[in-house]
């Protein structure tokens, strides 16, 4: 049947208007090496330009949400773990955050510090794998290597603490599973915060950032206009590196952001016009040293007291009644929307992942570049298919 | 050629053999020579990269087969590649897909005939032995070519196209930094280039005047791009065209241009040791000297020099790529040319 329609796409040859040539009709995935996941696009293109690009999605849906429909709060967790497998500690924060927003559960305050700990581990972690990989669909190899070292002590950290290396199940409604362990967790946590801080990140600057080819290739690339954001609802790095400085960590705080301090980087047009690949890649340079700050400020005031609260231990039943709760996971606004029945399991669950909103733009921005580009422009959105097809 | 038709002459019983047998006799052994060099440079250079490669990335790189250091990886690689299937599309045009990958290497081959290994030490010491170089690796586009064509691959055509237009491109300014040490030499023979260049580092065409110091990098720039390797390795990008012009090619035909891309390193190197870096003489004059290991350990310096330039830096667009080709290094290699032949005006070394 596929073939049958793409031969009628063929034959309707409408859209070329006055190109004498045909348009080459491409499938870019949904195995291929810069679609990061299973994400397909269809190209149409005229040599090296790009005439037409739709993404098809839908190859990694797994019904998470009507899932939620099906299995009681708590047992939920683990599904949020596998919305963005890069920064699964930012996906639990935002379930939680939601889930005790219609359940009103208190939440110790030790535990939102922890939880702001791991969640900026965990964003750290998310942003080198984008960069890394930025990286190398741009054809630098060797900062891949690098990135992935460092996300590997992050790796082991979160190991110590909750047990996982990749799908964690941390944070449940009401607290974390597990309280910060005895075995020099925080100093090792706050050793490595300083070398990404003072090595690491002028390590990837010297290497990468800076230099003349791959600023050639991003400096006024994938052009991304403030107004097209808003259209298409762009949040997070996206529509950071477009020049609005919007965090929901700070404009909309939840857990406990406001009692830390830190800036929001946005993007300046340093090599190009405000809003091109480069800016993107950078404000997620610069938000891993603002994760860093306030990892250390967590941790500095970390208080004592409870990790969880008592009465954990039983099913947890939410109030009939609906409650949206936005949060700011690596990649951007995740924002999830439960309506209770009174029951201990969900009515409904949505779920708004940032990537599914950040892909949609590429429709507009993606025609009229070269394949090339399309690429750095799909780096530089750094999407996760767990997130979008859900 | 001529110490080797002497050799096989001075062997038992074979002194009565015509010239003309003697001839080929050393022909044949010096090809077999020659593919034997270019095979194993293949599996030299594979286990070179990776471990140039892990050494710039912080790892280590093949470490168990073959005890040391992985040295037997590159065996296992080849038997590995022997055993597996040859497929070929249903839709590829069959002949066209089996010849390109045996066109890709024999440009690639041919052009270790005129490679001067040491003074008598030469497959075919003839006057054109440059312009011959330079003309048979052309092939290479043709075959490349073919096979992008022939293997009915959207993503195998657009490798195909950008590598034709890119190897195309570069040949040019390839040539033209050539062209300035031909002038002070006079001749195109290899041997002859090698020879001019004796007597110490000084006498090296890259020190002999800043515009060849100039060529010299215009050489070793167009030289990664005619290779195919990154920063300008457009014809296979593996994060845009999946694999380029090889995407369809399995096995022994796909080997083919793995020895070929590694054969080609060398050998731009090789030139470049011959032409720039004084061939096979040391750097210093009264030094004992073995001259084909001098001038191999010249070509494998070039070649990890290549390899460093690859594992470091990003990919070029491929429209920056042409930019860079036409309206930079043709035209700065035309100018070494011009200020060159002005240099040896000016120092009264023209007019030979």
């Amino acid at each position: 049947m596929m073939e049958q329609k793409m031969n009628k796409g063929w034959a309707s040859q409408d859209h070329v208007g006055e190109i004498k040539s045909e348009l080459l009709e491409l499938n870019m995935g949904p195995q291929h090496p810069a679609t990061h996941g299973v994400l397909r696009l269809l190209l149409e293109t005229d040599g090296e330009i790009v005439y037409k690009c739709t993404p098809v999605l839908g190859y990694l849906h797994r019904c998470a949400e009507k899932i939620a429909e099906g299995i009681n709060y708590k047992q939920w967790v683990v599904y949020s773990d596998r919305f963005d497998y890069l920064a699964p500690m930012c996906c639990n924060h935002a379930y939680v955050t939601a889930m005790e927003k219609v359940g009103q559960i208190e939440v110790p305050e030790r535990a939102e510090h922890i939880r702001v700990v791991v969640a900026e581990l965990s964003r750290i972690a998310s942003h080198l794998i984008a960069l890394a990989t930025f990286g190398l669909d741009m054809g630098a190899w060797t900062p891949l290597l690098y990135m992935f070292r460092e996300r590997e002590v992050i790796l082991d950290l979160l190991e110590r603490i909750s047990g996982g290396r990749m799908l964690y199940n941390y944070m449940i409604p009401g607290g974390v599973r597990y309280d910060i362990p005895n075995d020099n967790w925080e100093q090792d946590v706050l050793d490595f915060v300083t070398m990404v801080e003072t090595k690491k990140v002028p390590d990837y600057n010297n290497l990468l950032s800076y230099n003349k080819i791959f600023i050639e290739r991003l400096g006024n690339v994938g052009v991304l206009s403030v107004e097209d954001c808003f259209d298409y609802g762009c949040t997070g790095p996206v529509l950071r590196g477009s020049g609005v400085k919007f965090d929901c960590r700070r404009d909309d705080a939840y857990s406990a952001y406001p009692k830390f301090d830190f800036e929001i980087p946005v993007g300046e047009g340093e090599v190009g016009q405000v809003g091109d690949c480069w800016d993107r890649y950078m404000v997620r340079m610069k938000e891993i040293e603002q994760s860093c700050r306030i990892i250390r400020q967590a941790l500095e005031q970390m208080p004592d007291g409870p990790y969880q609260t008592h009465e954990l231990k039983k099913i947890i039943k939410a109030p009939a009644g609906a409650a949206y709760s936005r949060t700011e996971s690596s990649k951007g606004e995740l924002g999830h929307y439960i309506i209770a029945d009174g029951g201990q399991i969900a009515f409904r669950h949505k779920v708004r992942s940032p990537s599914f909103c950040n892909l949609q733009v590429i429709e507009k921005v993606g025609v009229g570049m070269m394949v090339s580009d399309l690429v750095a422009f799909v780096g530089s959105l750094d999407i996760v298919l767990g997130e979008i097809d859900r | 050629m001529e110490a080797l038709i002497e050799l096989l002459r001075s062997l038992p019983g074979a002194s009565g053999m015509s010239d003309q047998t003697a001839f080929i006799a050393a022909a044949a052994s010096m090809a077999t020579i020659m593919f034997m060099v270019m095979a194993l440079c293949a599996i030299v250079f594979t286990w070179m990269e990776r471990k140039v490669a892990g050494f710039i990335q912080n790892r280590y790189g093949p470490m168990r087969t073959g005890r040391w250091h992985g040295v037997a990886q590159a065996i296992a690689d080849m038997l590995k590649i022997l055993s597996k299937e040859d497929i070929i599309p249903a839709e590829a045009d069959k002949g066209l897909f089996i010849f390109g990958p045996i066109l890709v290497l024999l440009g690639s081959l041919l052009a270790w005939a005129a490679i001067p290994w040491g003074p008598n030490f030469i497959a075919a010491d003839f006057d054109l032995g440059l312009f011959y170089i330079f003309a048979v690796s052309s092939m290479v586009i043709l075959g490349l070519l073919m096979s992008g064509w022939a293997s009915n691959n959207k993503w195998a055509l657009y490798g195909a196209a950008r590598g034709a237009a890119q190897m195309i491109s570069y040949e040019i300014p390839l040539a033209l930094a050539t062209i300035p040490v031909v002038m002070y030499v006079g001749s195109l023979n290899t041997t002859d280039i090698v020879v001019a260049q004796q007597g110490g580092i000084w006498n090296w065409f890259v020190f002999r005047n800043p515009f060849l110091f100039i060529a010299f990098f215009l050489y070793f720039i167009a030289s990664i791009a005619e290779t195919n390797r990154g920063p300008f390795d457009m014809p296979e990008t593996e994060s845009e065209l999946v694999a380029g012009y090889h995407t369809e090619y399995t096995g022994m035909r796909f080997a083919f241009f793995f020895l070929s891309e590694y054969a080609n390193l060398f050998l731009v190197a090789l030139i470049a040791s011959m032409v720039f870096l004084g061939g096979w003489w040391a750097p210093i004059p009264g030094l004992p000297n073995v001259p084909w290991l001098t001038f191999v350990i010249k070509g494998i310096l070039m070649v990890f020099l290549n390899m460093w330039v690859r594992w470091t830096l990003p990919r070029v667009r491929v429209d920056q790529l042409m930019h860079l080709c036409w309206k930079v290094m043709i035209p700065l290699s035309l100018l070494c040319v011009i200020g060159s032949g002005i240099w040896m005006m000016l120092s009264g070394q023209a007019g030979v």
